[in-house]
């Protein structure tokens, strides 16, 4: 007896019994289904994030200054002096100074802004634009002008349609000069990037009370001296406070390679429970199949009677498991994937992992063969007399 | 003519608790090609067990069964199952038909454990249900059929590999008298175009349809008569 043929009265075996073969597949559809849609939200979340941080540019490194005792901190003015002397390998920096405040215009008011106290190479490095008035300038730093560039979601929830420039609002009760409105990013989606104010550094420092400046992000001219650069902050920072542990110096290829061992250990847990699942789903077709091999002896015993050797018997119930198992497989799969475009859609971009598909699926298939093994041998060792007096 | 089955001195005993059952004790046949025998004894006489080992079902504890020339009391499991497929047809007293299959699926069934063509054993499955009769049905699935269709169907399937003994239990034991003796014409029938037919009953005016009369009680052959011309 040939594949075909056994596959043929297999699959017969399963569509004439549509119902409870759907129940037997369940625990593997579900298996199946919730390791798509879980390494499709780990997918397009790794991807979102990547594109995010691949959107800053290889030649970006970012200073996060974290010591505290020393009698020595570098403010604007001095990482300024110290990336001048270097015009050929650094063409901007950045200071960046962030907090969360609360905006008045008037009787307007709006909560949880996002308010970041910076230089004007931060619109260069983050690619901003001002669509109406002007940005920070050299000047406003120097001055520590309480002035600020706002983004369109302020602009939306304070004034109502009017100009905003040349206006003052309150940032947590302190008066600032608007100057400028930014183009807007991400549809001025209220806690998007867009509903937020950018003020001089200077002034950040004033307003936050904050002394030191705990992040800088530069700029490096070329992508291949990046190293170099990293090198180069690294020594002064050193000299500043002799201590190698005060601050770390990130680039992005560093951040990509952490997020990847961060995706690597979601893979591996992610894989653990698809594999119980898949376990669990193998023991449920396990129990239909004995079930299904009692109610069948009669079946099996005019088969053996007939001329059916114990390997056609055999391979007859274990092609029906790997059957039951791919297409539950499949199934999940496929309610994997539908998931993953309309619920896991709102909130990652939907990706579709192919190898966890292909993954997922031949483990089914072995889920099918490993647990479909026992139910057959025991059709296949069936006594051929006492099957056929079997009622 | 030559002897299709030989059995010398065969002996199977079953263990019922504590008794030990002597179900065939000492059994000597010889059918040769183209017979139609019946086997008679009450129940409990030994010969469903006798049928079991004609039809390589099981095996005797002793004794020697030539089948078709080849020494079946020798083989293990796994050939039996070559043996039935090749030199027995079976038919039951309760049809034992697939449900789920129409009569020309059931009819091919033995074929495809014979591992001819799918052309191949359709064709052979279409006569096999012509020779019954039963061509014009063959589309139908057991539960359209009536008893006696149904068991015209078994015995199609029987005649389909075209094997050397065709084997029938109380064929006739689930059909009323008249379906049961177009049965019997048929197995005539079937006989007349030179099958070897071996029928296993409890009854003994069926077993005198036959040609040959063999009386069994308490696993011996008490009596081996040819009844009928």
């Amino acid at each position: 007896m040939n594949f075909l043929q056994s596959l043929k009265m297999a699959l017969s075996s399963i569509f004439s019994n549509k119902g409870r073969s759907f129940l037997t597949m369940l625990g593997v559809i579900i298996g199946v289904a919730a390791v798509i849609a879980a390494t499709g939200f780990a997918e397009g979340s790794t991807a979102s994030i990547t594109e995010s941080i691949e959107a800053l540019g290889s030649n970006q490194l970012t200073v996060s200054i974290t010591g505290r005792n020393s009698n020595r901190d570098v403010d604007y003015e001095d990482f300024r002096e110290f990336t001048d002397e270097y015009p050929d390998l650094i063409s901007k920096m950045a200071p960046t100074v962030s907090g969360s405040s609360t905006i008045k215009y008037g009787t307007n008011s709006s909560d949880s802004v996002s308010v970041v106290g910076t230089s004007p190479d931060y619109a260069d490095i983050q690619d901003m634009h001002v669509q109406n008035g002007r940005y920070i300038l050299e000047l406003d730093m120097e001055y520590r002008q309480k002035i600020a560039v706002i983004g369109t979601a302020v602009v939306g929830e304070l004034f109502d349609g009017a100009d905003p420039v040349g206006e003052t609002i309150k940032i947590d009760g302190t008066p600032f000069i608007v100057v400028g409105v930014l183009e807007e990013k991400d549809g001025g989606q209220d806690g998007g990037e867009d509903d937020t104010i950018i003020i001089p550094v200077t002034t950040a420092q004033r307003v936050y009370k904050s002394s030191t400046i705990r992040t800088f992000t530069v700029l490096v001219n070329d992508s291949e001296r990046v190293d170099e650069a990293q090198e180069t902050i690294e020594a002064f920072l050193t000299d500043v406070y002799q201590s190698e542990d005060a601050f770390r110096v990130f680039n992005s290829a560093m951040i990509l390679d952490t997020l990847s061992d961060v995706t690597q250990t979601l893979a591996i847990i992610l894989g653990g429970i698809a594999i119980i699942s898949l376990v669990v789903g193998g023991i449920g077709i396990m129990n239909i199949m004995l079930v299904s091999v009692t109610e069948r002896t009669r079946e099996i015993g005019i088969r053996k009677a007939i001329g059916a050797r114990k390997s056609s018997i055999m391979i007859q119930f274990i092609i029906e498991a790997l059957v039951l198992t791919g297409l539950g497989g499949i199934l999940g799969i496929l309610i994997g994937i539908g998931a993953i475009y309309t619920i896991i859609s709102n909130f990652v971009p939907p990706v579709v992992a192919p190898t966890w598909a292909l993954m997922s699926f031949l483990f089914s298939l072995f889920i099918g063969l490993v647990f479909g093994i026992f139910p057959a041998y025991k059709a296949a060792n069936l006594n051929p007399i006492e099957a056929l007096r079997y009622e | 003519m030559k002897s299709l089955v030989e059995i010398t001195n065969m002996i199977k005993t079953y263990v019922m608790g504590s008794n030990v059952v002597r179900a065939l004790d000492g059994i000597d046949i010889s059918i040769n090609s183209g017979e139609f025998v019946s086997i008679v004894g009450p129940s409990g006489s030994g010969k469903s067990t006798l049928m079991n080992m004609i039809g390589c079902l099981d095996v005797p504890d002793s004794g020697l069964y030539m089948l078709d020339g080849v020494d079946v009391s020798a083989l293990k499991d796994k050939n039996l199952a070559g043996i039935r497929s090749e030199k027995i047809g079976f038919v039951f007293q309760g049809f034992n038909l697939l449900q789920k299959f129409t009569a020309l699926e059931n009819v091919e069934l033995p074929l495809i454990y014979r591992g001819f063509t799918h052309r191949k054993r359709k064709q052979m499955a279409i006569e096999a249900l012509d020779r019954v009769g039963l061509a014009d049905r063959m589309h139908h699935k057991p539960t359209e059929l009536s008893g006696g269709q149904q068991q015209r169907v078994a015995v199609a399937r029987a005649l389909a590999g075209d094997p050397p003994v065709l084997l029938a239990d109380e064929p006739t034991g689930n059909l009323d008298t008249h379906t049961g003796a177009e049965i019997l014409d048929m197995l005539d029938t079937i006989h007349s175009q030179g099958n070897t037919i071996i029928l296993i009953t409890h009854d003994n005016m069926l077993a005198h349809q036959a040609k040959r009369k063999i009386e069994i009680r308490d696993g011996i052959i008490t009596n081996d008569e040819e009844v009928r011309k």
